[in-house]
C-alpha cells in the first residue's frame, strides 16, 4: 500500500497562494517548503530547513502573536507525523486565524521515497477529527482546492486539510538557506527590527 | 520572601521565576509541566496578558516561541531536565535563526535522586545544552534565582541567544518518596 493522490502539489500551492493578500505562510522542510518557493518568494514566507515536526508548532506560535493576520502551515505527511504531538497542543489552542495544510503523498519524499504511516494506513485527517480539530477537509480533487483556500483568508477558525498529492518529486526550487535571513525580513515586514 | 528557621528573609523563588519573567514582557509561556514550575505555571495560566501553553512534548515550545517571535512577541520555556533531551535537534532551529530563547529548566538526577532512571539525563543536561550553543547558568541557592534568570533574560532577549537556567535539586528540595 502507498496512499497519496492525484493531485499535483506544485499546482495546489500556487493555487493556495492566490491573491495572497496579508496572508503569513510557514513551510515544513523539504517539498513543501519548495512548493511554495515555486510559487513566489515573499517576504512572509518562513521556510523550515530542519527541527523536523515543528512547522505547525512555528504556525501556531505566529497565528497567537499575530491574531490579525491569516497563517497558513505547509507541510508534509512525514514533517507532521514527527510532530504529533504538536496536533494536540494545537487543538487545544483553537487560534480561528490558522490552518494547517498537509500534502500527504503517502511518502517520504525527500529520502527516497519510503511508505510513510500515512502510505500505510495512518489516516491523518481522522486523527486531526478525533483530537478535536473543529474543522477538517480532505481534499482529493482540484476542485476542493478553491474552498480551502477562502477557508485560509477566513480567519473564522482553526483547520486542518490533508490534500491527496502525487507521489513524485519536481525539480527543487530552493528557498534561501539563511534562517536570520529569512527571519529578520520577515519580522521587517511586520514592522519588527533586528535586534 | 518567606522567614527561613534563623528569621532571616529568604526569597520566594517559586514566584520570582513568574515575576521575572512578566518583568521581562514575556507574553508566552510554554511548558511541560514539573512540580518546581507549579507556581509559575499557575500564575502564568491566571494572567489574562500571557498565553499559557501546555505541550506535549519540549520541544513543541521551540518551534512555538520562534513563531511568536516572528509575529513580535517574547516567550519562555519550562520544563524538566528529561525534556532537555527531547529538545537537541530541535535546537537546530534556534542556532540557524537566532531568536530568542529563554529556558528555564528543573534539574532531575542532579542531587539527592531517589530514582535513578532520571540520573543518565539529569547529569548530561548542561553538557547537552552546551554542546547545542545554548547559554547556561544554574542556581542552587533561593537568592540567585532571580538575579541569574534576569540576566538570561536579558542575554536572551537582546542578543537573539538561547539562554537556560538551571535549578538544581538542591534549591528545589528533595523529592518525598514515602508512600
Amino acid at each position: 500500500m502507498s496512499r497519496g493522490g492525484d493531485l499535483d502539489r506544485r499546482a495546489v500551492v500556487a493555487e493556495l497562494l492566490r491573491e495572497r493578500g496579508d496572508l503569513l505562510v510557514v513551510t515544513g522542510l523539504g517539498s513543501p517548503s519548495y512548493d511554495v518557493m515555486a510559487a513566489g518568494d515573499h517576504d512572509g514566507n518562513y521556510y523550515l530547513w530542519a527541527a523536523m515536526g515543528s512547522a505547525a508548532m512555528v504556525g501556531l506560535g505566529l497565528a497567537k502573536a499575530r491574531p490579525e493576520r491569516p497563517v497558513m502551515v505547509v507541510t508534509g505527511d512525514g514533517e507532521q507525523l514527527m510532530g504529533l504531538g504538536a496536533l494536540a497542543t494545537i487543538a487545544l489552542r483553537r487560534p480561528p486565524n490558522l490552518s494547517i495544510v498537509i500534502l500527504d503523498n503517502g511518502h517520504f519524499g525527500e529520502t527516497g521515497m519510503q511508505p510513510s504511516h500515512a502510505g500505510q494506513g495512518v489516516e491523518l485527517h481522522r486523527v486531526a477529527e478525533a483530537i478535536g480539530f473543529p474543522a477538517v477537509d480532505l481534499v482529493t480533487e482540484r476542485q476542493g482546492v478553491e474552498p480551502l483556500r477562502r477557508r485560509v483568508h477566513a480567519r473564522a477558525g482553526l483547520n486542518l486539510a490533508v490534500v491527496k498529492i502525487r507521489p513524485e518529486n519536481p525539480p527543487r526550487v530552493l528557498p534561501p538557506r539563511d534562517g536570520v535571513h529569512v527571519k529578520n525580513r520577515f519580522r521587517l515586514a511586520l514592522g519588527h527590527r533586528p535586534a | 520572601m518567606a522567614a527561613d528557621g534563623m528569621g532571616t528573609a529568604v526569597p520566594d523563588w517559586r514566584r520570582d521565576v513568574f515575576d521575572v519573567l512578566k518583568a521581562a514582557r514575556v507574553r508566552h509561556v510554554v511548558y511541560v509541566p514539573d512540580a518546581g514550575h507549579a507556581t509559575a505555571i499557575r500564575l502564568a495560566e491566571a494572567d489574562e496578558e500571557i498565553e499559557a501553553v501546555v505541550l506535549t512534548t519540549e520541544e513543541e515550545g521551540i518551534g512555538y516561541l520562534a513563531g511568536a517571535w516572528l509575529g513580535g512577541e517574547r516567550g519562555a520555556l519550562l520544563m524538566q531536565s528529561s525534556g532537555v533531551g527531547n529538545c537537541i535537534n530541535t535546537l537546530a532551529l534556534q542556532a540557524c535563526t537566532r531568536f530568542p530563547l529563554l529556558m528555564v529548566v528543573t534539574m532531575r538526577g542532579d542531587w539527592a535522586e531517589f530514582n535513578q532512571w532520571q540520573n543518565p539525563m539529569g547529569q548530561a543536561t548542561e553538557a547537552a545544552l552546551r554542546l547545542m550553543g545554548v547559554r547556561t547558568w544554574r542556581a542552587d541557592e533561593p537568592k540567585d534565582v532571580a538575579p541569574l534568570l534576569r540576566g538570561a533574560a536579558t542575554m536572551a532577549f537582546e542578543g537573539d541567544e538561547a539562554c537556560a537556567v538551571l535549578l538544581g535539586q538542591r534549591l528545589i528540595g528533595e523529592k518525598e518518596w514515602s508512600k
